[in-house]
């Protein structure tokens, strides 16, 4: 998310060096002239605390560099691939097509590029990120053109589609939404013609930086830095007027007044609620009061099963987010502050300098819009278990509010009846495993992100062995809590390049069952030794002790367990049978 | 606007552009004067002087300009 900043501040912030930022490697090959785009993308990376390492090839070379096996772009070694096309190259490929053959050009385009993204996959680990084409009719049918197979036009959407497509086959492909890019913008300010016809950039100076904005965004989701949760106020933001003063029937929701403005926002929240977003309510009101329109009034798209805390008192609100930042266990920079109120914000913004806060409009009619715009949302997973996300932190709520019924906690613990899968990664858990990786900050042993096909990689290969861990109790299930990845190493070592844990899932003796099972594996694999290594992060500390609880020596290339020697470990956790 | 307040402005725009408060141009200055304006920079800094002066290039003065002298040139026009 970036307020709306100049390419003349972007291109100062992309000077000089910034090694105190985490690094992230990106290659870009384009076919039009990047050197502006690349300034942007590394100023914009600055502005999201991140240092590109850009490794940017000249003009038009994007088939030569993959082709090559041994260009600079396979040199590079970059996290990810950024190729940039441009609709006016296309158009001109466009033109020199029989008209008789233009019919099929959208699927020639595809498979063309396609290709490529393959090569790629084949070559290298990076993932691809591929511009979209900014939708142009060249007005040669007219709006008739949409219907005329034959037409630029009817390609040009045609080949978006197909792009669609096969990304979502191609896991290790994402797309960057050019056109929603573009529809900010009027024509002039998008497009500079005589800096096309001069300098093959497609793009004016002006619109440079939100595109770049849109890339940085998908740099972050790939670093793992999505945002989870919003925190949202009541009065003036999810209804006009005040629920205390105004009452029940005073509120504006639905056809009253600003009504349709705000219903319009929370039917948007919703439709986050159902990606798997946590909606949090923050409010300064009684809470009787703040919870009857969420029960009573017809017009309210939101429900208070919507939400996984409803925090509404009288104390000042940084508290408040500080106290649900704590229940729910994530960071604060993935939480976003929604509140019409620009003191609050204020507040919070200076007490939670990492959380996300948007300085909404004032007029309600143009916050959707705004908040739309900075694309808050990126992702590069999605599965349709994340749905049931606010179903499970309900119920991990309700679970936390036993513990005090029993006099031990292991009594506690086994009261659970804990049931837990192992087993190795299976294709169905691709796409959960993946995001876990992207998502796990706290209980990461060396925080290595994982797309889906990075994932299937790793799972199909001989020289690694994966375990993946479900678990649920009596009172429900938490799904896929922990992945971990071991690389066979030589003189009969495991090494564990990744460990990670869902943060819901701690102090169960979860940590206990895994390494019982890793041992298991372990022997059945042959190995004698496991080794484990702790990379410290600014989010992961409370990781730096766990190999040596688990009775591992820490040595100075890393903790070791002898295999053979070991005893397994107490666990209230028992197997499911199910898994292998 | 004068000559002179054009000239600073100028000044003003050159020196922004190229990071360089000792740039002072005139109308004999040409890009062979200034080390770092190439064919990018000049994008940079027509897009910078449209912006200042609130006017446009056509594409041929653009790639056309042989010195700022010109270029100030269509600036006043431009801005009668």
């Amino acid at each position: 998310m970036q307020a709306d900043i100049s390419f003349k501040e972007l291109k100062k912030l992309a000077k000089g060096q910034q090694p105190e930022l985490p690094a992230f490697k990106l290659s870009v090959l384009g076919d039009f002239s990047t050197q502006h785009f690349v300034t942007c993308l590394i100023g914009s990376a600055r502005l999201a605390r991140i240092d590109l390492d850009v490794f940017e090839a000249d003009y038009d070379q994007i088939e030569m560099q993959i082709i090559d096996s041994h260009s600079e772009l396979y040199a590079h070694c970059a996290d990810a691939v950024l190729i940039a096309q441009c609709t006016e190259k296309l158009y001109q490929k466009f033109v020199r097509v029989p008209e008789l053959e233009r019919i099929g050009f959208a699927e020639s385009a595809t498979k063309e590029i396609v290709g490529r993204w393959e090569v790629l996959a084949d070559r290298t680990n990076s993932s691809v990120i591929q511009l979209t084409f900014a939708y142009e009719n060249d007005r040669v049918f007219g709006s008739y053109g949409l219907s005329e197979p034959s037409s630029f036009t009817f390609q040009l959407q045609k080949l978006n589609f197909l792009l669609s497509e096969a990304a979502a086959a191609n896991k290790h492909v994402f797309l960057v939404d050019v056109n929603a890019v573009k529809g900010g913008f009027e024509r002039s300010q998008f497009r500079d013609d005589r800096v096309f016809y001069i300098a093959k950039m497609p793009f004016s100076l002006n619109a440079l930086p939100a595109l770049a904005s849109e890339v940085v965004q998908v740099i972050r989701a790939l670093r793992g830095q999505v945002a989870k949760c919003v925190v949202l106020d009541l009065d003036n933001t999810l209804w006009g007027g005040v629920i205390g003063d105004d009452g029940l029937e005073g509120i504006q929701i639905g056809e009253l007044g600003n009504g349709p403005a705000f219903a319009a926002l929370q039917t948007w929240l919703k439709e986050l609620r159902r990606r798997g977003i946590l909606l949090a309510v923050c409010s300064k009101n009684d809470e009787k009061a703040a919870k009857e329109p969420f029960e009573k009034h017809a017009d309210m798209a939101l429900r208070l099963d919507d939400f996984v805390m409803f925090v509404a008192n009288w104390d000042n609100k940084a508290s408040n987010i500080k106290m649900i930042q704590e229940t729910l266990n994530i960071g604060f920079d993935s939480m976003v502050f929604v509140d019409d109120n620009p003191f609050e914000r204020h507040q919070v913004k200076t007490m939670i300098p990492s959380m996300v806060v948007p300085e909404l409009p004032d007029d309600p009619a143009e916050r959707l819009g705004f908040l739309q715009g900075l694309d808050l949302f990126e992702t590069t997973s999605y599965s349709t278990a994340d749905s049931a996300r606010t179903e499970q932190y309900q119920v991990a709520a309700k679970r936390t509010a036993t513990v005090t019924a029993y006099d031990s906690y292991e009594e506690y613990l086994d009261a659970l009846e804990m049931r837990a899968e192992a087993a190795a990664f299976d294709e169905f858990h691709y796409p959960r495993i993946a995001q876990l990786t992207q998502r796990s900050n706290q209980f990461n042993l060396r925080t290595v992100r994982y797309t889906e096909d990075q994932v299937e990689r790793v799972a199909n290969s001989p020289d690694h062995v994966t375990r993946y861990y479900t678990l649920e109790d009596k009172f429900g299930d938490y799904g896929l809590i922990s992945v971990v990845v071991m690389d066979k190493r030589e003189g009969d070592v495991l090494f564990v390049s990744e460990w990670l844990m869902s943060c819901r899932v701690l102090k169960r003796t979860m940590e206990e069952f895994i390494i019982n099972d890793l041992v298991r594996v372990a022997r059945a694999n042959g190995a004698r030794t496991l080794v484990g290594e702790y990379i410290a992060t600014p989010k992961n500390s409370m990781v730096a002790d766990v190999y040596a609880r688990m009775g591992f020596e820490e040595r100075e290339d890393g903790f070791h367990l002898d295999v053979e020697a070991y005893s397994a470990k107490n666990t209230s956790v028992k197997r499911k049978e199910s898994g292998k | 606007m004068t000559n002179e307040e054009i000239y600073q402005a100028l000044d003003e725009v050159f020196q922004d552009e190229f990071d360089d408060e000792t740039i002072h141009v005139e109308a004999g200055t040409t890009a062979d004067d200034i080390e770092d304006w190439d064919s990018l920079a000049h994008i940079d800094l027509i897009m910078a002087i449209e912006d200042r002066f609130g006017m446009k290039f056509t594409m041929g003065e653009v790639t056309g300009m042989k010195d700022v002298g010109e270029m100030v040139g269509i600036i006043q026009e431009r801005m009668q």
